[in-house]
């Protein structure tokens, strides 16, 4: 036992150390900060090692957020790129991405890849749309989970058939994303669209209001607060319950340092919503999207970090023969990562439906995959398995948004629009295997 | 063993805890297998193969490439299933149809390839597939307690924190915690294949530890190895195949490197080791 340790930690053995640098030892600088780390300067100084050997984490996206942003800020005209009016509309057209990246980490996460998700998701906002206009009795929870079970359905057929059957992800989703575009065709028939806008009927009125209606200013700040004070409370009472019980907690300030960075976010959020940006009439507050993402984002981190399910995804993403050996259904969590995939494109979807008011066959299905792929991976979702989180697609949903919001600004013309997110999907992916590459390197020679 | 009665093989090969007809002095072994023999299509991989494997022994399993040790291993670990033969556990006549029914004896193995989750961490590899939960949640606290726990009754002190990630560790952290994640489950018999292949001198100074730590646990264990350095270092007992034929089983201190490599390449050696006496064996 004793000097195996290059790290320098403890050795309890007996016996003189054998002081040799041994070959497999492990990559020092990449151990994780918050869990060496003792107190904030500390974490700092190995986060800041483990970014120079190699794996900036989340550094890269935060980077793309501001860079985005300045520049848009600087080109935009009259400089309305950080208007509120401006943002609250990023926000709005950002939760599309949002949730759509969530949908695609979850096969991302293990290896996969569903290239449908974008159809998938105009057929889940096309099936609730089109439920609201059918009666106008249904109530509008009624059609939102129509929409997410008939693409779950959708899901839950192609996982079928890419696990059961053994066939490529890659050919079984690109056959779906033809096919579910003639199926998208199909449903909305002649007419070829669908919308929502009747202010009389509730159904559709409720779906409409997703992004169209606001929560009051004094609700929302008390939301937020409620909100800070129940997730902040959890995260302190956790790691000062394990730092009582000698487990590996993350420093104090870092836990106050990750609380008070949830109440300014949602603080800068509810502030910028609550500034009047009406022409003639006040228009204010929080669109009830924004906190329908949030609880999506919270209740996909609890499914991935804290159940055995999201712990067996990450164990089939990181080395699937381990999870097998080790019992788990390695068929069950693939299709179950396309279910989830699917009704979260749904979700999606209804997102998008309200916030178009309504959708027709133009709907590029196709665009909005490659914005989920490369929200998915700006985020730090990795494209080889084994590494994303929730919150992974809510930061690259937000970039993709802000790209897509500040291109549109500026009014550029559609094939400037395309170069310009080709490149940013490539750039994205670059980032992921560069930071690939050097963690599999050692970073002490 | 006595099913290889080979001309100038000296009679201590001729292991009396083998004897399946009785007559054996030693203590019921944990794990006694008699006859077995397995077959893939028409190759024939295991020729009536006896080996006994007692508790708080180290029985090193050697043999040259395609001697079918891997096969012996897999079929006591439920993969492959013989086709002749008895497994006794305990005492006790059991049939091992699948990897659950011999994690259910007790019986773990921990592959050359470890099996651990890059991305996941030493706590949850330990917990892969069994992880506890507490109202529908994963207990994480509860997890890293245990994991911490076996971790330093095996003394494996050297890793900087047992929620880093497994792809952080070095070739020797890793097999201790594959080791680690075997025992961790009232294991009785563990196998280790080619536990120190990879490895450079100081961490296989340290796997080779934690064998003997097990031993000391009072665990069984088998260990795979081409390399005889560390087998005479750790083994009680060595037990030697050849072209899917039990050549030689015996406490090690009957065999020296010479005698081990004659059985391996020629089946049979003629040298005498010590001067203990035939059939002095402790089983």
């Amino acid at each position: 036992m004793s000097g195996i340790d290059t790290q320098g930690g403890p050795s309890a053995d007996d016996g003189a150390p054998l002081e040799m640098t041994d070959l497999t030892a492990a990559k020092v600088d990449i151990v994780p900060p918050e869990i060496v780390a003792n107190d904030l300067g500390q974490y700092f100084r190995a986060w800041w090692a483990r970014v120079r050997g190699g794996d900036a984490g989340i550094l890269p996206v935060i980077f793309a957020l501001v860079a985005v942003t300045v520049v848009f800020t600087i080109v935009s005209p009259n400089h309305v790129f950080l208007s509120a009016k401006n943002l609250v509309n990023l926000f709005d057209q950002s939760a599309v991405f949002i949730v759509l990246a969530i949908a695609e980490g979850f096969v991302l996460l293990l290896g996969e890849i569903d290239l449908s998700t974008g159809y998938v998701a105009a057929i889940g906002g096309i099936v609730a749309g089109l439920a609201v206009q059918s009666s106008p009795d249904l109530p509008w929870w009624v059609a939102l989970i129509a929409g997410v079970l008939a693409t779950a359905a959708i899901g839950a057929i192609q996982g079928t058939i890419i696990t059961r059957l053994r066939m490529p992800a890659f050919i079984v989703t690109l056959a779906g994303y033809l096919f579910w575009f003639g199926v998208m065709i199909v449903i909305l028939g002649t007419a070829g669209q669908v919308g929502i806008t009747s202010n009389v009927i509730s159904g559709q009125a409720a779906l409409y209001g997703i992004v169209y209606s606001y929560i009051p200013p004094l609700a929302s700040w008390v939301g937020l607060a409620v909100i800070v004070v129940a997730i902040g409370g959890s995260m302190w009472l956790r790691d000062a319950g394990r730092r009582k019980k000698g487990l590996v907690a993350p420093p104090i300030g870092l836990t106050l340092g990750k609380i008070a960075l949830i109440a300014v976010a949602g603080g800068a959020v509810v502030a910028i919503s609550n500034v009047n940006r009406g022409n003639f009439l006040p228009v204010i507050g929080v669109p009830w999207v924004v906190p329908l993402v949030l609880a999506m984002v919270g209740i996909f981190t609890l499914l991935l970090e804290r159940t055995q399910f999201g712990r067996h995804m990450y164990a089939v993403g990181g080395n699937p023969e381990a999870a097998r050996r080790a019992g788990v259904n390695v068929p069950l969590v693939r299709t179950m990562a396309f279910v989830l995939a699917s009704g979260t494109s749904g979700l999606a979807g209804i997102i998008y439906l309200s916030q178009l008011g309504g959708l027709n066959t133009n709907i590029n299905g196709g665009q909005l995959v490659l914005y989920a792929v490369a929200a998915a991976v700006i985020g730090g979702t990795s494209l080889s398995g084994g590494r994303g989180r929730a919150v992974h697609g809510l930061l690259g949903g937000l970039v993709i948004g802000a790209i897509y919001n500040g291109l549109f600004l500026m009014g550029l013309p559609i094939q400037w629009q395309l170069m310009i997110t080709g490149l940013v999907l490539l750039a994205a992916v670059s980032v992921d295997s560069l930071s690939r590459r050097s963690s599999g390197s050692m970073a002490k020679p | 063993m006595d099913v290889m009665s080979q001309p100038g093989r000296p009679d201590r090969a001729a292991n009396p805890g083998a004897a399946g007809a009785g007559g054996s002095p030693g203590p019921e072994p944990l794990l006694r297998l008699r006859g077995i023999s397995k077959h893939f299509g028409a190759v024939q991989a295991l020729y009536g193969v006896n080996l006994d494997l007692p508790g708080g022994r180290v029985t090193a399993l050697v043999g040259d490439n395609g001697a079918g040790k891997s096969v012996l291993t897999k079929s006591i670990a439920g993969i492959h299933q013989v086709d002749e033969g008895e497994i006794w556990w305990e005492g006790r006549r059991v049939h091992i149809h699948s990897p659950k029914d011999s994690a259910a004896l007790g019986i773990e193995t921990v592959y050359q390839d470890l099996a651990l989750a890059d991305n996941l961490d030493i706590v949850q590899n330990m917990f892969l597939g069994r992880e506890r939960l507490r109202r529908g949640l994963l207990d994480e606290d509860a997890m890293e307690r245990a994991a911490a726990e076996t971790l330093a009754g095996l003394r494996v002190t050297t890793v900087r924190s047992i929620r880093q990630p497994v792809a952080t560790l070095s070739g020797g952290q890793r097999q201790a915690v594959a080791v680690a994640k075997a025992v961790m489950w009232n294991s009785k018999l563990v196998m280790l294949d080619e536990p120190t292949a990879a490895l450079g001198v100081a961490q296989t100074r340290m796997v080779l530890d934690l064998i003997l730590r097990l031993k000391d646990h009072g665990l069984a264990v088998m260990v795979i190895s081409h390399n005889l350095n560390d087998v005479f270092e750790v083994a009680d007992r060595i037990a030697v195949l050849r072209l899917g034929r039990m050549v030689a089983q015996d406490d090690a201190s009957a065999f020296d490197r010479q005698s081990v490599v004659d059985y391996m390449t020629t089946g049979e050696s003629s040298r005498t080791v010590s001067e203990r006496p035939a059939n002095g064996g402790r089983n």
